[in-house]
């Protein structure tokens, strides 16, 4: 079970486990419970570079689109084609099988990510 | 801005978990679980649904019939008591105010039932055209809830309702577009065999004062049978995989009911009525109609996304989703007349990708129980 406290977290409501220079990200069961059944993910392709802010993908529910915003600056060395297949996993398990994308970033952690507190003060404590 | 409005069933939709949204100034259950479960489940047995925001207009007197050929697009006059009826109310031009459910009540009495945010025009519309006929209009919106139980399920659900007795007829001798005045608790019911969900079901018009009750014995009398509560999330991908027009996206007042394939609910013969004029001037017209598109893939275009054809932009759609019954992409949409026939190869912009969409005819789904 993720412990959601040594995770990292964005104002869009993105998570990330940083081990050594890899960078895990999804989204937050908040972000799920908002979006309602996702049913579609457009994720960024594997060697393909990003920079911290910009959009790399997509994750449709039944009833809005919300932009995948990549976190960090660095390479796309995975990405989880278990949610490409059933998008329903970011409903289910959004900080754990439910992951889209792995990075390799430089270790730095950039001001713009806040800690689960932030986060929780920001959504308005739910847990 | 002001507050949205809840209906009497707010306590027990919190309770349900329930996520809100605003629908025409009303905090309406969008969802309780999941939109794709609550769909399915209208589709294989029952959902329970809070549709008390809609407006409701008692029409009373000798002239009834003949004031509602009048004010409205269709012939309620010859309705049969006891009967139910899709109609329109138009403006001068012939342009949609709203669509709404007229039931005949008695000889002398219709209930007019209109969408939540049309309760405005269509309260003024229905007292402008009163004119000087000996009928009454009661806009009784604010002390009636309505209950929609819809699925193949739905009948059994009612029947396990014990509370829910003294029909005037017999429910299973009840047809569609019919209804059948019953009580609940000793308290007078209206039970509709309407929706708008394209399976079986049931609208249940019932005093405020006893709307709570009534939920609470549906569900639980349904639960067994297999019977959730469903949110306008799902209310909105059923009907449209029902091919039924949404106020605001494919009827508004700039939309003629040809267009949009309600030419049928225009009684155009009728002496007069709000509307012809508007109509009858219209020249043979090139202007946009309603269109059903389905495509593959996963990737559904959505209210306001364009439809091309390889030469450029050739429409709007109106609604589309992921259909969750059917597994695809399916869209209503506004396109030329010249590209409207079933089978015309088209494309949808979905966030500056070019899906490939085929026009079909609506509905994209019928129920086959």
């Amino acid at each position: 079970m993720t412990d959601l406290n040594s995770l990292k977290y964005t104002a869009e409501h993105e998570w990330i486990a940083i081990d050594g220079d890899v960078a895990t990200v999804g989204i937050t069961d908040y972000a799920a419970d908002k979006l309602g059944d996702v049913v579609f993910v457009e994720l960024p392709a594997v060697d393909s570079g990003v920079s911290a802010g910009q959009v790399v993908g997509e994750i449709e529910s039944t009833k809005s689109v919300g932009e995948l915003y990549a976190p960090l600056t660095g390479d796309v060395v995975a990405v989880n084609e278990a949610v490409v297949d059933d998008p329903s996993l970011v409903n289910s398990d959004p900080f754990g099988e439910g992951w889209l994308v792995k990075l390799r970033v430089d270790g730095s952690a950039p001001a713009e990510l806040i800690d689960r507190e932030a986060y929780l003060a920001l959504t308005g404590g739910e847990e | 801005m002001t507050d949205p409005r809840y209906t009497p069933l707010r306590e027990r939709h919190e309770a349900l978990g329930a996520s809100f949204t605003d629908f025409g100034g009303w905090a309406m259950p969008v969802r309780y679980s999941s939109d794709l479960a609550e769909h399915h489940a209208v589709r294989t047995t029952a959902g329970l649904f809070d549709i008390s925001h809609m407006a409701e207009f008692f029409v009373e007197g000798e002239d009834a019939g003949e004031y509602l050929d009048y004010a409205l697009a269709g012939r309620l006059s010859t309705m049969a008591v006891g009967k139910a009826k899709y109609s329109l109310v138009l403006d001068e031009n012939g342009g949609i105010v709203d669509d709404v459910i007229v039931y005949r009540l008695g000889d002398e009495r219709f209930l007019v039932i209109a969408n939540a945010g049309n309760r405005e025009p269509v309260a003024a519309a229905l007292a402008d055209r009163l004119e000087k006929r000996a009928v009454g209009v009661v806009d009784a919106t604010d002390d009636f809830s309505l209950i929609a139980v819809q699925g193949p399920r739905a009948r059994a659900v009612l029947e396990a309702t014990d509370r829910l007795e003294d029909f005037d007829h017999p429910l299973d001798e009840l047809k569609y577009y019919a209804a059948v005045a019953a009580s609940f608790d000793g308290h007078p019911v209206l039970i509709a065999r309407t929706g708008y969900t394209g399976e079986d079901g049931y609208e249940l018009l019932v005093p405020n004062a006893h709307a709570g009750a009534l939920w609470d014995a549906l569900l639980a009398a349904g639960e067994p049978i297999g019977l959730v509560p469903a949110g306008l999330a799902a209310r909105d991908t059923l009907r449209l995989e029902a091919g039924m027009p949404l106020y605001g996206h494919e009827l508004s007042l700039d939309i003629v009911p040809a267009q949009a394939g309600l030419g049928r609910a225009v009684a155009s013969d009728k002496d007069d009525f709000v509307g012809r004029a508007g109509l009858s001037a219209l020249v043979a017209t090139d202007s946009p109609v309603l269109v059903g598109l389905v495509s593959e893939g996963r990737r559904a275009g959505r209210a306001g996304y364009a439809v091309m054809d390889a030469d450029g932009p050739v429409g709007e759609i109106t609604s589309g989703a992921l259909s969750p019954t059917l597994g695809h992409p399916i869209a209503m949409a506004f396109v030329a007349p010249a590209l409207s026939a079933p089978g015309t190869e088209l494309f949808i912009d979905v966030r500056g990708t070019r899906i490939p969409a085929t026009v079909t005819a609506l509905p994209f789904y019928r129920r086959t129980k």
